[in-house]
């Protein structure tokens, strides 16, 4: 009993610590990167006492991103607007997080491992209702940034607040319409019986990974997430030409910073979504539980490593999508309020709804 | 669902449901009514309607209540003034409504069968895949005719939302605009209000 206890909160802490380390090197490479991607030097001021200079190494701006600007903010002052709603400008930051962090709790990062006599899956929750779940969660983490708008008594804000709402709510259904033809494909609501699907081949070579038979809901899944995670080119909530700094702009330090972790924190969410539901979240091509197969030749690897090579994997999929999020962000500039509008009533919702139809088919030709 | 689970989320859920009828500020209310929601979702989810809950949460506390908050916005409510002449009726009106809810519930109560007489319910109870089954065959004609019910009140609020003198100058492109940017957006220009303006 209590050894079951201590892996149930280490599946969960683990995953959280991932998840905010994560977030913060995202942080780290949105500010690093985006001077590069503009030709600028980016931070590159603070230091350990010298140390890395000292060293001879150039300055990565990892001192400035990760520790300076965290103390920075947390020990500035704590500023709340005249009139303000008090007691909600201090919970919108934490309602804005909280949703996000959780959905993580049934997102696998690897195969099922035995430790004394336990087996598990590498996931924190293995829900049989994970895509639920998940919905559930990016469905209330509406509130946060609607209330941080509201309860600001600042109009920008309350404008940036509305606009968050409406955005959140109108791509949820383009991004429910990708997941539901996806779940049509694979028959289950569990994450991890879905990436257990995609182990195996096609044709003897191609990985059985759902880029190849859901296309289209891969780029409904990555465009909406985006939308959801209201960064640029979908940043109208925040639009700082517009509002200000939107539904934020009242926020200061701490709270502030909270915000911005929630923001990278869906990237992450983002993109360990489109990984796990496209790109076979752990599994690793070509690698099955007792080692490599491919045209016929065979490397036999010990189980263990097996696992270890998909955590890899997993994590290596993941950062790539949220460095492609991040390029995206610093390449496209934003669209204007009826553009986005259009965009994803005109054309998410129609084009997802074309392909729920299309999967059912399919469906049921293939089962009959 | 363990009895101490339950005793929290029930204290939980009448705590938070007073909340919302003894609250002035509006939005504390809907918050309040959101926690009530997302509270009974998880006793769903605990008592085995995994699927009722999941969308409970989803449907309600992430759609439905975000509009009720877009309408306390829109129309500017503030926290309410106590007194006023309607004061007096609604009062009135409150106590008949209540009486007759707790007379329906203590009915339910008396009547409701013991818990060890019940049958426990089959193993794939309030799994998505019995409640499709049963939404697909028993009930297909409901459902259906519930989501042509849904798909006209779409096209009624499009259409209501459009603008009259809009609809014969501009393309249909323009003139439908989605339900959820109604509102907070404002309606296609038409010539007539540019010429108004600049006049």
């Amino acid at each position: 009993m209590l050894i079951e206890l201590a892996i149930a909160a280490i599946r969960a802490i683990v995953m959280l610590l991932l998840v905010l380390n994560l977030s913060a090197i995202l942080l780290w490479f949105e500010r690093k990167g985006s001077a590069l991607i503009q030709d600028r030097i980016g931070a590159n001021r603070a230091s350990v006492l010298g140390l890395g200079s000292r060293l001879g190494l150039p300055n990565f701006g990892l001192v400035n991103t990760l520790l300076a600007d965290p103390i920075k903010m947390f020990t500035k002052e704590d500023f709340v607007p005249d009139g303000a709603d008090h007691f909600l400008h201090g919970l919108a930051p934490f309602l804005a997080l909280f949703p996000v962090l959780v959905a993580f709790a049934v997102v696998p990062i690897g195969d099922s491992v035995t430790i004394a006599g336990h087996s598990f899956d590498l996931v924190p929750a293995n829900l049989n209702d994970g895509v639920l779940y998940i919905l559930a969660a990016i469905g209330i983490g509406v509130y946060g940034t609607a209330l941080g708008g509201w309860a600001s008594n600042n109009r920008w804000a309350l404008l940036g607040g509305i606009r968050a709402s409406a955005q959140m709510i109108s791509y949820e259904i383009a991004m429910g319409l990708a997941i539901v033809a996806l779940i049509a494909t694979y028959g289950t609501l569990s994450l991890q019986t879905i990436v257990r699907e995609q182990g195996g081949v096609w044709f003897g070579l191609l990985p059985r990974w759902g880029i190849f038979i859901q296309p289209v809901a891969c780029l409904l899944l990555l465009t909406a997430g985006m939308a959801e995670s209201k960064r640029v080119p979908f940043d109208l909530p925040e639009s700082e030409s517009e509002l200000i700094a939107g539904y934020y702009t009242e926020y200061s330090g701490g709270k502030q910073a909270v915000f911005m972790l929630t923001d990278f924190a869906e990237v992450a969410l983002v993109a360990m979504l489109v990984t796990t539901f496209f790109f076979g979240g752990w599994q690793v091509p070509w690698l099955y539980r007792d080692g490599f197969h491919l045209a016929g030749a065979f490397v036999a690897l010990p189980y263990w490593a097996v696992v270890v090579m998909g955590v890899i994997s997993f994590w290596i999929k993941t950062v790539f999508f949220c460095c492609l999020q991040i390029l995206i962000r610093w390449t496209l500039p934003r669209f204007r309020y009826d553009q986005l509008m259009r965009f994803g009533w005109k054309l998410l919702v129609p084009v997802g709804l074309l392909n729920l139809v299309a999967t059912a088919i399919v469906v049921v030709l293939a089962g009959s | 669902m363990p009895l101490g689970l339950f005793i929290f989320l029930a204290a939980i859920a009448v705590l938070s449901a007073l909340g919302v009828i003894l609250q002035r500020n509006p939005v504390h209310c809907l918050l309040a009514l959101v926690l009530t929601l997302l509270d009974m979702a998880v006793m769903f989810i605990g008592l085995g309607a995994v699927t009722v809950g999941f969308l409970q949460a989803i449907v309600y506390v992430g759609a439905i209540m975000v509009l009720f908050l877009f309408v306390i916005w829109l129309l500017n409510l503030q926290a309410e003034d106590r007194g006023g002449s309607r004061q007096l009726a609604l009062k009135f009106f409150g106590v008949v409504g209540a009486a007759v809810l707790i007379a329906e519930l203590f009915v339910f109560l008396v009547k409701a069968p013991s818990p060890a007489g019940m049958n426990h319910p089959p193993p794939l109870f309030g799994s998505i895949a019995s409640l499709a089954g049963a939404l697909f065959t028993n009930y297909l004609i409901a459902f259906e005719a519930t989501s042509l019910l849904l798909l006209v009140a779409v096209i009624g609020a499009v259409a209501l939302a459009r603008h009259p003198a809009a609809a014969g100058s501009l393309s249909p492109a323009q003139g439908a605009q989605p339900v959820a940017s109604g509102g907070s957006e404002a309606r296609p220009v038409t010539p007539e209000h540019k010429a108004g303006g600049m006049g």
